[in-house]
């Protein structure tokens, strides 16, 4: 007669007829909460950080402007440039491209509309206050310097 | 005969449903819809032409920035952290009037920020973020919320409770006019370091 009997055999198996439905779940969680990229981005985009962040209440207000060292640098050289669309800009053509975005959304909405401005850390502050001056002459005055949230608060 | 009875081979529908998540986790882009928000002055040619506005150098609070970054405050070297800058202000715009060189009331406070055309935008931000942030937590101390839910209110104001405590925070009189207000002039960038 042993002292230890012979343990029991234990199925080791992980059920696996849910993990369709698992990762079906998964599946639909990230089909709801993407967002296709309308445009492709141009420019390089390291935004700042900062921690005094708001946020948009309504997106469809919204219109977006990259700005930033173009990727393709041997074709457009190094100078940040002003992106919006899909196209590079220069900043006299602000206040049609304002009028361009303004026109898409409904009247009473129109002084509404947001700007956000996307960017790059290492561009310049003059490229800028260029771009706030036609901005103003188009009336849009919204504005959103969008920025990361920075995690340590000092 | 027995009915040939229809199934659907599921032994790949893992498989199938894997692929599906692993294309949308990669094309999947969290959207980033928040930053830095501020209102730009109306177009130059909008104000009035002669307009001459005297400002007592007490309750001007000037920040300037150059093209290598270099912050100077009230004229002098500044050094220190953003927070440290943050409490300067607060204690500049709260002063009302205890100490002869800093300002007034909170109402004829400003905070004056002028860069040059070649600081870096990164640097701009940073400063911004403190004034913002001295600000937002003078409104968010009177209107007794955190910071964090000062900004989520103060951007939904439709809501009447929201709209309740923005005016209490900023001090809201009857006539409209606002006893704190964020008095945050971005001056236009001068020449240096640009092109």
């Amino acid at each position: 007669m042993s002292k230890f009997k012979k343990k029991a055999n234990v199925k080791q198996e992980i059920p696996t007829s849910s993990m369709p439905d698992v990762v079906f779940m998964l599946l639909f969680f990230f089909m709801v909460t993407t967002q296709m990229r309308e445009t492709n981005i141009n420019v390089k985009q390291q935004l700042p950080e900062a921690t005094q962040l708001k946020k948009l209440a309504r997106k469809s207000l919204v219109a977006y402007m990259y700005i930033g060292e173009p990727k393709k640098t041997d074709e457009w050289g190094k100078e940040p440039k002003i992106q919006v669309n899909d196209v590079f800009i220069e900043p006299k053509d602000v206040i049609q491209w304002v009028n361009q975005e303004k026109a898409k959304l409904q009247e009473f909405e129109r002084d509404q509309m947001t700007v956000s401005m996307k960017v790059d850390i290492d561009a310049k502050r003059g490229i800028i206050a260029d771009v706030e001056t036609e901005l103003r002459k188009a009336n849009a005055r919204l504005l959103l310097y969008s920025t990361l949230q920075r995690r340590v608060d000092n | 005969m027995p009915r040939a009875t229809p199934d659907i081979p599921n032994a790949s529908m893992a498989d199938i449903a894997f692929l599906l998540l692993v294309f949308f986790l990669v094309t999947t882009t969290v959207a980033n819809d928040r930053g830095l928000a501020i209102q730009l002055p109306p177009p130059p040619e909008a104000l009035p032409p002669d307009m001459d506005i005297k400002i007592q150098e007490r309750n001007l609070f000037k920040i300037q920035v150059n093209s290598f970054d270099n912050v100077l405050v009230e004229g002098n070297p500044f050094f220190g952290t953003p927070s440290e800058l943050r409490d300067m202000i607060k204690e500049f715009v709260l002063n009302n009037g205890a100490d002869p060189n800093s300002s007034d009331t909170p109402e004829k406070a400003i905070v004056s920020y002028k860069t040059d055309r070649g600081t870096s935008h990164k640097k701009f931000i940073e400063i911004l973020d403190a004034a913002q942030a001295a600000y937002y937590q003078i409104y968010a101390d009177r209107a007794d919320v955190s910071v964090k839910k000062w900004l989520e209110l103060s951007s939904d104001l439709a809501n009447p409770e929201n709209k309740r405590l923005y005016d209490i925070g900023r001090g809201r009189r009857p006539d409209g006019t606002v006893e704190i207000p964020m008095n945050l002039s971005i001056a236009e960038p001068t020449k240096a370091g640009g092109k």
